[in-house]
């Protein structure tokens, strides 16, 4: 069983389709990237994984589990499905550990010392614990994403989700997230990426989908994307992102 | 014209008395009204038709009325309400006090309802999906993270909105209920000293708002230091 399949999902705002029957999955251990130009419905497709966005047609199941059947426990879903967004979304008016112990304590039911030493041990990972007492608007934007990345292991995720987590950072930020999710990788994390750092695909992961108009046009290992992608608009869109 | 404070000192205790209740019902109706606005906000904002529609509608209602008509509705009509539906032989007293409160809270809800409503409305939905992503349910997500926030971005106009309901209370005054204008009120007809009495309220009012209004500018540029 794979940890995350989608089967033909369709998605439509009003009368507009943002995802066509798109079919993949994400096997256990396996790192997929998602690419694609804007607009091509990348970031929809992710948050579908969790049901943060809903979807009309067709099924996503995570670890065996359908996200848009009506009786599935979303909240216990999300839980163990970790996500990082494009623009951090660490909670403002909470300090680090606050952030990182919150829903431990929460949804977890961990107890304040547990769910503290947990956090704090992953934000000793991500080389921040300097950071614990600050408050979010007090760290630059690699520090909170990285800090956004040690909240969602904190969880203990079964697998992870990427939301263009590099495209909000100023250029000089990016590696240092990119490598704390390298390592991850390096780990055996089920990851599954929306990202334009085709350094960190060719690094890490097993496959690339490329996406345009809402269609996968391409599910490839990554020695093929990369060696000679099939489509047209997939070659396109490489040459044109990595002219530089 | 012959003025004489004389009265204002001598009747500093019982004008004492009467800004006590004022204070009182400043007080618990903006608590009140904070705790059900939040509540009709959340129902403006749900996503369930008919809550919502339920709650604007009640929200428009209560503030489409002048609020002295609402005081007197509470004094006069709802007792005779309550008698029609209990059959009691005379209608039920309420007091001025009691419905001078009540009808506070539910006054206030209204307008604390539009002002949480902007607060809530004024967190990223980034906030939210974050919230919802680590397996907060709804009800955790909103008292954690989404109504902590509203509630610091909304702290200037939650207090203005208090200090205008603290003048607002004056009201009462029209039922009969001794608050701290009409203490001051029963004292002028009493010796005579209306503008004597009148001018001190005025000025006891003016310095309270005042000062609490600079001390809410200050608070705001703190909280856009935070921010």
């Amino acid at each position: 069983m794979a940890m995350i399949e989608f089967d033909d999902v369709s998605k439509w705002y009003g009368s507009f389709q943002v995802l066509k029957d798109c079919t993949t999955k994400v096997e256990k251990g396996e790192v997929v990237v998602v690419c694609g130009p804007s607009g091509s419905g990348k970031s929809t497709l992710i948050k579908c994984v969790n049901g943060l966005e809903p979807f009309q047609k067709g099924t996503i199941t995570v670890n065996g589990i359908s996200v848009g059947a009506k009786d599935t426990d979303l909240p216990k879903l999300r839980a163990h499905v970790g996500m990082v967004f494009q623009h951090f979304e660490l909670f403002p008016h909470l300090s680090i550990t606050e952030n990182l112990t919150l829903a431990q304590a929460k949804v977890l039911k961990r107890g304040a010392e547990e769910a503290k030493q947990k956090g704090l041990k992953l934000l000793d990972r991500v080389g921040l614990i300097a950071q614990k007492d600050k408050f979010p608007g007090q760290l630059s934007g690699g520090q909170q994403q990285r800090v956004a990345i040690a909240r969602a292991l904190a969880m203990d995720p079964m697998c992870m989700l990427f939301d263009e987590p590099t495209s909000a950072l100023d250029p000089e930020m990016i590696n240092e997230v990119l490598d704390v999710m390298v390592q991850l990788a390096q780990e055996g994390m089920t990851m599954m990426v929306v990202t334009h750092e085709m350094g960190f695909a060719r690094k890490v992961a097993n496959r690339v989908i490329f996406m345009d108009n809402g269609e996968i046009v391409e599910d490839a290992a990554k020695a093929d994307f990369f060696g000679k992608p099939r489509s047209d608009r997939a070659q396109l869109f490489l040459s044109k992102i990595l002219q530089h | 014209m012959n003025l004489d404070f004389g009265v204002v000192t001598q009747s500093l205790p019982y004008l004492w008395k009467g800004m006590q209740y004022t204070l009182q019902l400043t007080i618990t109706a903006a608590l009140g009204g904070l705790f059900f606005g939040t509540l009709l906000a959340l129902a403006r904002l749900s996503s369930i038709t008919w809550l919502s529609s339920l709650a604007a509608a009640y929200v428009n209602l209560m503030r489409s009325i002048p609020l002295v008509l609402v005081i007197f509705w509470f004094f006069f009509l709802v007792p005779l309400m309550l008698q029609s539906i209990t059959g009691a032989e005379r209608p039920p007293q309420v007091g001025a006090e009691r419905t001078a409160l009540i009808t506070f809270i539910l006054f206030e809800a209204a307008y604390f309802c539009e002002i949480m409503r902007a607060g809530i409305q004024s967190i990223p939905k980034g906030q939210v999906n974050a919230a919802y992503a680590l397996g907060l349910n709804y009800r955790q997500s909103m008292t954690n993270i989404i109504l902590p926030q509203a509630f610091r971005n909304m702290l200037p106009v939650l207090l203005t909105q208090t200090i205008i309901l603290f003048q607002d209370t004056s009201l009462v005054y029209v039922i009969s209920a001794t608050d701290f204008v009409g203490a001051a009120a029963k004292v002028a007809q009493r010796d005579s000293r209306l503008v004597e009495m009148y001018l001190f309220v005025a000025l006891v009012f003016f310095l309270i708002c005042y000062s609490l209004s600079l001390l809410v500018k200050r608070l705001q540029r703190k909280i856009a230091i935070i921010r």
